[in-house]
């Protein structure tokens, strides 16, 4: 009998895909939703430290092989996500996505999240649409480092890197994830985007600028995962594209201990978490894995 | 996905409600919705108020910027459009009440048109009552109610609908209006053990079931709705409570 426990450093999970953060994940009621229709552990929309509507719709639209989405990091602030966890926590492993502008506010919005339950923290240094946020303080290892080592010192959970594929450094930004003293990196955030409309000329999201998702993406995110496996040591999470169990275990093999799960939500429902765990035992059963470890970063050998 | 559609015809339905039917092959269900885009005003979810195979229609009142700036749109303009989104009615039996309150008329419409079912429009006013002619000719029995007296029932939906129910039994009630109208619709079918649909309505950005900013409790209003059954809204605490804005911060009703 195949497992499909794994775990991401400290963090144990039952089963090895989350949702990723951005999906589903705003209200405590919904988290636990998610949980209940097998996803390992949620990951929480990012949360700041005020609360912010995000960009003006049009903020998401489909495209060929995915979305583009601009949501621009809309949440109640993190006073107000108190009780969206205290509904979520007594129900499973969450992990509290926070975004800030440098060090202190993710030194303030991981210790909260820590005090509200979070079983780890992800630092959202990706988000390609947030001026003066995410991809924005996410593509200068020394400002990664900075971070990381505030976050560190702030809170005993363990605290997850979220890194973005819009760079050509991505190694050197995992490692000073690493010498930071990080526990996983996550990897990849949507890729900088922007659809036009030819009959408006002009770009269609609000923000200009979007962020592409989905199955195009996942290519992309497979490379970066086996990239970073080639470099760290610290356990990596791979998202991107992810829709089916053959997906999941690419991103297994190039390195991932466990995946997470966005915008298949939207073009197979909640019901991908459970296809991909049964498609996924029965592929470790028919060739022999016995567990999602012995898996991990195959395509290495 | 995304379609670029040709306005054929603008329809004054109200001295601030008009209908906008254009060219759109897509297939839509009665009580599905589309996702419009403004350039430089915004993106907004509308239902379909019309369906044809070539054509559907939305059917918009003017209260905001966004449907202030469609009221400019005219024939031959161009829509943007996303969808359609949502479950739509459940149409399989055609024994039922069709209520339609203010501009949840608009979203009721069509399923008047494939059932032909007895029908409920109510208003404010006579001046607020939309889209009349399309329902005389579709449905079996059309019923007026206006807060005011002005035209038809004295009274609101809900206390029509009461009456109607004294005379004749339907299979189910099938609803879209503000959601203080939906609300003690809801209440009412409890009190009187009679099965409903309503479709709801909250704040909505991507409209495909992913972001889940518009949720009522776990349901997302978008993807699992809008249309909800009454066993459904039955476990939706937040249903005539409260709503999330933007930020997702619950903002309550009173």
């Amino acid at each position: 009998m195949v497992s499909l426990k794994t775990s991401v450093g400290s963090v144990s999970l039952e089963r090895p895909g989350m949702i990723a953060s951005g999906i589903m994940d705003e209200t405590g009621k919904s988290l636990v939703r998610v949980l209940e229709s097998g996803a390992g552990a949620v990951v929480t929309k990012s949360i700041g430290l005020e609360p912010k509507p995000g960009h003006d719709n049009p903020c998401f639209m489909e495209v060929r092989g995915g979305y583009v989405n601009a949501m621009g990091l809309p949440n109640p602030g993190i006073d107000l996500f108190k009780e969206e966890m205290d509904m979520a926590v007594p129900k499973g492993k969450v992990i509290g996505s926070i975004y800030g502008a440098g060090p202190e506010d993710f030194s303030k919005l991981a210790a909260k999240m820590e005090d509200y339950g979070a079983c780890a923290v992800e630092l959202n240094l990706s988000c390609p649409h947030a001026k003066g946020y995410g991809m924005e303080v996410g593509t200068d290892p020394s400002m990664v480092g900075s971070i990381v080592s505030a976050v560190k010192s702030a809170v005993s959970i363990p605290v997850w890197a979220k890194l973005t594929p819009n760079t050509h450094i991505l190694t050197q930004i995992g490692l000073a994830v690493q010498d930071a003293g990080g526990d996983a990196v996550v990897a990849i955030n949507t890729l900088k985007a922007m659809v036009i409309s030819p009959e408006f000329a002009r770009p269609i999201m609000s923000n200009k600028f979007c962020g592409l998702s989905g199955g195009a993406v996942k290519p992309v995110g497979v490379r970066a995962i086996y990239d970073l496996k080639s470099v760290l040591d610290i356990p990596l999470v791979g998202v991107g594209g992810i829709s089916d169990w053959r997906d999941a275990a690419e991103y297994i093999m190039a390195g991932a201990s466990a995946f997470q799960v966005g915008s298949a939500v939207g073009t197979r429902g909640l019901g991908v978490f459970e296809q991909i765990n049964s498609g996924l035992s029965a592929f470790m059963e028919e060739y022999g894995y016995s567990s999602i470890e012995s898996m991990v970063g195959a395509a290495h050998e | 996905m995304s379609d670029v559609v040709t306005i054929k015809k603008v329809v004054q339905e109200a001295y601030d409600t008009k209908t906008f039917v254009f060219d759109w092959d897509a297939e839509v269900r009665p009580g599905q919705f589309i996702m419009i885009w403004i350039p430089g005003v915004d993106e907004i979810p509308m239902s379909v108020s019309g369906i044809t195979d070539a054509t559907k229609s939305i059917t918009v009142k003017a209260i905001g910027d966004a449907t202030n700036a469609i009221h400019r749109f005219g024939e031959g303009d161009k829509l943007s459009i996303r969808g359609p989104f949502g479950n739509g009615f459940d149409l399989s039996s055609k024994n039922v009440l069709i209520i339609g309150g203010g501009v949840g008329t608009a979203a009721i419409m069509p399923a008047v048109v494939q059932t032909g079912a007895d029908t409920i429009i109510a208003a404010r006013s006579d001046k607020d009552l939309i889209m009349l002619d399309t329902a005389r000719k579709h449905a079996s029995n059309l019923w007026i109610a206006t807060d005011d007296g002005s035209v038809g029932f004295h009274g609101n939906a809900v206390q029509l609908m009461r009456e109607k129910l004294k005379e004749k039994s339907y299979d189910c009630i099938v609803a879209c209006g503000p959601e203080v109208m939906l609300y003690f619709t809801y209440k009412a079918c409890e009190e009187l053990d009679q099965d409903c649909q309503l479709s709801l309505e909250r704040y909505m950005k991507c409209g495909a079931g992913v972001c889940g900013c518009c949720v009522m409790d776990d349901q997302r209003v978008c993807r699992d709705g809008p249309v909800f059954t009454r066993s459904q809204i039955s476990k939706l605490t937040e249903f005539g409570v409260s709503k999330r804005d933007a930020c997702g911060r619950v903002v309550k009703f009173r």
